[in-house]
């Protein structure tokens, strides 16, 4: 029944169960409103560490490289090597999304002190 | 009591939740160091459950000592990398750290294809399987993890060099019919990937064809979009990564990755709107790289005239004896590290009864909020930052506009000359003052590549030099006189 490239919904449907497949859709639906939601209404000026702080969260990529090396074979060396450079790149994203976060928003916090004086 | 069972799904939860929570948190100026916080600890939350738990309770994960190498070596180099970046530097390095995240959605996708094929030809090789089918919705997961994290990383990577200045900028003829043609090109080779894998042909040709035109297409969709246009980029190309998590999600049927990656596939897209309604032009205008494109000589040179050069001294008397000063700051004060030095001369005029303030134009240097986090760094008070809706009413009865490393948000050609490439987008009317100091390293025009009347103005007067430099300059006259 695959031999047809073309016949793609059907087969989505066909693969994945039904109900988890549209708990997922659901999912996908809600969070693009949510995510819609959140930026529209921020001031301009956290623009530049809100780009940075989302940059980190799509770090969770680092799980699908942490779930994939989970049954890579021991003996099976390209994937092993492939599947460590991922958890590496992933985990650099991560860290290092968040780290420079954290350094924009740490200006941030000073401001007030600025004000007062 | 809570069963084994569920132990993983329920840090996932708490891995997405987080994620949301800190995000929305994040669009708070006070708030948002927290929230970063909290979406960091969500994500450790979701690492953890990755690593010991799976759907039977407790588990440690096959080839655990590789993972955690990796994790560790990588969480020294990230963190030392992005401790020791300078600040002026942080938009490239968010491409790079993006650009990774892109790789590794690329990377998990090659190794599936490799990794289910292999298990089919081991299988048939014992007898038990005669027939291998792939299910059309697995390999769209895959194939667009393979297809947009490689997009996204190699962009990435052009956008780094750009922002870094060491590539530059780089237009074929027909470059939008060339970009649709590689990207019908991809989806062609992935169909027929589809086919030959479902007919029982594994050749991984197909795949490095596919990641081949995938790079290609990263790399012409970046290059011709100049270096200012960067940041709308680069926020684009997160979302795509973005979206490139959320394949994975689907693939492992991993919530904590779905909502994850949408949430920034869905903010990224937003937020990179908004920074183009900034500049009032449209995405499509920003991805064709129409700024610059087309501006050249033509209209540049209508007003011409001679511009009037000034010295320091003259600037800093200028300075000390008006009653009210606005600094109108952008990528020079950036590049040349001029946000200490500003906000001392700042603080001596204000010592001086001089009431200073900035005019932030929401896109004056590199990013949006750009100038904001350069002069908090510098300890600027958050009130004196004035964005520019409300800034625009105050330059009629403002003595001097010190105009530091800013050009085309301060060009009033945005507003009067129709064959302007900027006409149209919202500027700081310093014209408006009754007299304006351009500190400027030479007439060179800004990223859009036009002329500034503004220069020729009579009231305005040029500090030429580098920004740094010019504002110790006046410093020091002003602490002289």
């Amino acid at each position: 029944m695959s031999d047809n490239p073309f016949a793609v919904i059907g087969q989505i449907i066909d693969f994945f169960e039904y109900q988890s497949i549209i708990s997922l859709i659901y999912l996908v639906i809600l969070m693009i409103f949510v995510g819609v939601e959140l930026i529209s209404h921020v001031p301009s000026v956290l623009h530049t560490p809100l780009m940075s702080g989302a940059n980190a969260i799509h770090g969770v990529v680092l799980i699908g490289a942490i779930i994939v090396m989970g049954y890579i074979e021991p003996t099976d060396y390209l994937s092993l090597t492939l599947g460590t450079i991922a958890v590496f790149v992933g985990t650099l994203n991560v860290i290092g999304g968040f780290v420079v976060t954290d350094r924009m928003l740490e200006m941030f916090k000073k401001k007030p002190k600025g004000g007062a004086q | 009591m809570i069963p084994s069972y569920a132990y993983q799904d329920i840090a996932y939860l708490i891995g997405s939740v987080s994620f949301v929570v800190g995000l929305k948190m994040m669009g708070q100026p006070d708030s948002a160091r927290k929230g970063n916080l909290v979406a960091a600890f969500g994500m450790a939350a979701a690492v953890f459950a990755a690593l010991f738990l799976n759907a039977q309770g407790f588990h440690i994960i096959n080839n655990f000592p590789f993972i955690v190498a990796a994790i560790f070596l990588a969480t020294v180099i990230g963190t030392m990398m992005a401790k020791k970046v300078q600040m002026t530097a942080m938009p490239e390095m968010v491409s790079l750290f993006n650009g990774m995240g892109g790789l590794s959605a690329a990377l998990i996708a090659i190794i599936e294809f490799h990794h289910k094929t292999a298990e089919a030809s081991g299988m048939s090789a014992d007898g038990m399987i005669t027939e291998f089918s792939m299910p059309a919705g697995v390999y769209l997961a895959i194939v667009s993890g393979l297809i947009i994290g490689t997009i996204s990383f190699a962009g990435s990577i052009i956008a780094w060099g750009k922002l870094n200045g060491k590539i530059g900028d780089f237009r074929m003829p027909q470059q939008q019919f060339i970009n649709a043609l590689v990207l019908a090109a991809i989806v062609a080779l992935a169909i027929f990937h589809f086919g030959a894998l479902n007919s029982g042909d594994f050749s991984m040709v197909y795949i490095y064809g596919i990641i081949a035109l995938a790079i290609v297409y990263g790399l012409i969709f970046v290059f011709p979009i100049g270096g200012a246009d960067m940041p709308v980029v680069i926020s684009l190309l997160n979302s795509f990564t973005g979206v490139a998590a959320a394949t994975g999600g689907f693939l492992y049927h991993n919530k904590v990755m779905l909502m994850g990656g949408v949430l920034v596939g869905s903010a990224g897209t937003i937020l990179t709107v908004v920074m183009c309604k900034a500049m009032n032009r449209s995405l499509m205008n920003v991805l064709i790289g129409m700024a610059g494109a087309n501006s050249g000589g033509g209209a540049s040179n209508s007003k011409g005239g001679s511009v009037r050069e000034v010295q320091a001294t003259d600037v800093a008397i200028m300075l000390k004896y008006a009653s009210k000063v606005i600094i109108v700051p952008g990528y020079g004060l950036a590049v040349a590290q001029a946000q200490h030095v500003c906000h001392e001369l700042e603080n001596l005029l204000e010592e001086e009864g001089v009431d200073v303030k900035y005019a932030i134009h929401p896109v004056a240097g590199r990013m949006p909020g750009h100038m904001n986090v350069l002069l908090a760094e510098s300890n600027v008070a958050y009130d004196k930052l004035v964005e520019m809706e409300h800034i625009n009413s105050e330059f009629a009865t403002t003595d001097v506009v010190l105009v530091v490393g800013a050009n085309d948000v301060v060009n009033p050609a945005a507003k009067t000359d129709p064959n302007s490439p900027i006409y149209g987008m919202p500027i700081l009317e310093v014209d408006q003052s009754k007299q304006i100091v351009v500190l400027k390293r030479s007439m060179k025009s800004g990223y859009a590549g036009v002329d500034n009347d503004l220069f020729y103005d009579p009231k305005c007067g040029m500090l030429f030099g580098d920004a740094k430099a010019s504002l110790t300059k006046l410093v020091n006259e002003v602490k002289a006189l």
